[in-house]
């Protein structure tokens, strides 16, 4: 298996004066092509920080990370973020959001035309095209991080990052856009790199769930295959006995081995 | 007992959806249940409620005034002789009977055009000098003590200067409205930019969108309502500012007005350019705040 996307060695320090902290150290891992990673930690193991040196919103201290043979250390959208509160513009409209990526990112190579029909193209993948006009203060939850993740899907990234994607969703809404995630990985073959701090979200979605040890001085603690034919249905998962393994691994590695420690 | 069991654990989950769709699902059930005919009744009381207690207040005042302005020894013209000598001033604002005989609108439109060009200069410079101290840290850190020791210059001590440089009164009545209504303008701006989420940044980073994409696409509106009180601030300011310098440099402006009644003293026509100035300030200021809802509408509703 050829690594499409390489974190070799990545380490993390924050120093503020004096003081320093360790988040992260030595965190490698080869992600292939088409392959859907969740990362799952407690709160403050510096899963976010590492998303972030993928997208280059923050610099590694050590290491480094390679997409496709070529090493990344600034942003840029062959790496599209969605990120954990949307963050859509809120004076355009929902079209407006998506296409201000659209434009930046094939602002040479496409048409007016080709870019309006890709704009529309990916708020379809999504079932966002009823709400085109309006502003994301008029729209739910929900919508806003649809539209979120067709403002990333339009930019044809490489590799799609997810910063807790469904993490402010109610439970129902939730659920509906993990299998909305899940259609649409099995439609284009995304490469999806994940943090979430829900098990049941990893182990339905991911193909390897990469679980990182308390901070700080995080590391990847265990990766667990999850060996579950696609597509997957939720209910039919509910009783699978690969399910509830892999389940079962990922809880205890969190709740026993790695507890979360309040004064960490 | 069950069924109280089984509301209350239900009603939190519900109300986060309810809460976001209601802004479009409310408006139409208010404009379809309230009853047609009450609606004319209801508009004339609004009105009536925000008219009537102002125009009652000034009746009241006008009142005391000419009571109090009425006697033998009284310095000021009471509202009676201010009708009376100033009638053409107060009911002809357009009226041109000579070069310097000139209704006050005349001249209020001329002291408008020069608040327009030197709060315009003001609004470009600010927004551009605030989005660079807001955005650098090292050019705040070097001008931020700068701007806060100039901004408390009293806008008249800077006409000397303007005129010795100008060498013209017009081009430094315009510089006076300039420096005076620059500093709210750029102090405001450069806070509405300092407080750009991180996220949209982050946004713009991913989309590698180059500085001047970022300054129109992400700084401007977002920075839009700091940006618009401070160019409120800043045309109060001009518009006090402005009759301050005409009174100084002569022309055909209010200002101007103001002093070459008072050297040939015509007190009613002072009290009624007075009025004139306290017209159209609150109507300028009406203007930008008007706009600046009209831009930033939808800029908050995140």
């Amino acid at each position: 298996m050829s690594a499409y996307l390489e974190l070799s060695q990545v380490g993390k320090t924050f120093t503020r004066g004096a003081a320093s902290t360790e988040v992260l150290r030595d965190v490698s891992l080869d992600i292939a092509k088409g392959e859907y990673i969740s990362i799952i930690g407690h709160s403050g193991c510096g899963k976010s920080t590492l998303l972030n040196i993928v997208a280059g919103l923050t610099r590694a201290t050590t290491g480094g990370v390679i997409l496709d043979g070529r090493e990344v250390n600034t942003p840029g959208p062959d790496r599209a973020v969605v990120f954990q509160n949307h963050s859509l513009l809120p004076w355009l409209t929902v079209y407006d959001n998506v296409r201000l990526a659209v434009d930046k990112v094939f602002a040479g190579t496409r048409s007016r035309a080709e870019r309006h029909d890709w704009t529309l193209h990916n708020l379809d993948l999504v079932q966002m095209t009823h709400a085109t006009q309006k502003r994301p203060g008029e729209i739910s939850g929900g919508m806003k991080q649809r539209v979120g993740i067709a403002r990333a899907l339009a930019m044809e990234p490489k590799v799609l990052l997810l910063d807790e994607p469904f993490g402010a969703l109610d439970a129902l809404t939730r659920a509906h856009l993990q299998d909305s995630v899940m259609q649409i990985h099995a439609t284009l073959g995304n490469t999806i790199l994940m943090i979430t701090h829900d098990v049941d979200e990893a182990v339905l979605l991911s193909d390897r769930i990469v679980m990182m040890t308390n901070g700080p001085s995080a590391y990847v603690g265990e990766v667990l295959e999850v060996g579950l034919p696609r597509p997957r249905r939720r209910l039919e998962l509910v009783s699978d006995a690969t399910y509830i393994k892999a389940r079962e691994a990922v809880l205890k590695f969190l709740h026993e081995r790695h507890r979360y420690v309040e004064a960490a | 007992m069950s069924v109280t069991a089984l509301q209350t654990p239900l009603q939190p989950p519900l109300q986060p959806p309810s809460r976001e769709a209601g802004g479009s699902a409310v408006r139409p059930a208010a404009g379809a249940g309230a009853p047609r005919p009450a609606r004319w009744p209801g508009i004339v009381r609004a009105v009536a409620v925000t008219v009537v207690p102002p125009l009652l207040m000034v009746l009241l005042l006008g009142l005391f005034w000419e009571l109090l302005c009425s006697g033998p020894g009284a310095t000021l013209p009471p509202p009676s002789r201010i009708w009376a000598d100033s009638k053409d001033l107060i009911l002809d604002p357009f009226f041109v009977a000579g070069p310097q005989d000139i209704g006050l609108g005349w001249r209020v439109l001329v002291s408008l055009q020069r608040v327009a060009v030197g709060f315009g200069l003001a609004a470009v410079a600010g927004i551009a000098l605030g989005a660079v101290v807001g955005q650098s840290v090292w050019a705040m850190r070097a001008l931020d003590p700068l701007f806060q020791v100039l901004r408390t210059v009293p806008p008249l001590a800077w006409l000397p200067i303007a005129l010795a440089a100008f060498r013209d009164s017009n081009p430094s009545a315009i510089f006076v409205i300039f420096i005076t209504a620059i500093w709210p303008i750029i102090i405001n701006t450069a806070v509405g930019i300092r407080n750009i989420p991180q996220d949209y940044r982050n946004v713009a980073q991913v989309l590698r969108l180059n500085p001047l994409e970022f300054f129109w696409k992400i700084m401007l509106p977002s920075a839009a309502p700091y940006i618009f009180t401070g160019l409120r601030i800043g045309i109060g300011l001009s518009w006090l500012a402005i009759v301050a310098a005409e009174m100084l440099t002569g022309g055909v402006g209010i200002g101007f007005f103001i002093w070459d009644a008072w050297n040939s003293s015509r007190l009613p026509d002072i009290i009624v350019a007075l009025a004139y100035i306290g017209i159209v300030g609150f109507v300028l200021d009406r203007l930008v705040a008007g706009v600046g809802s009209i831009v930033t509408h939808g800029t908050q509703a995140a």
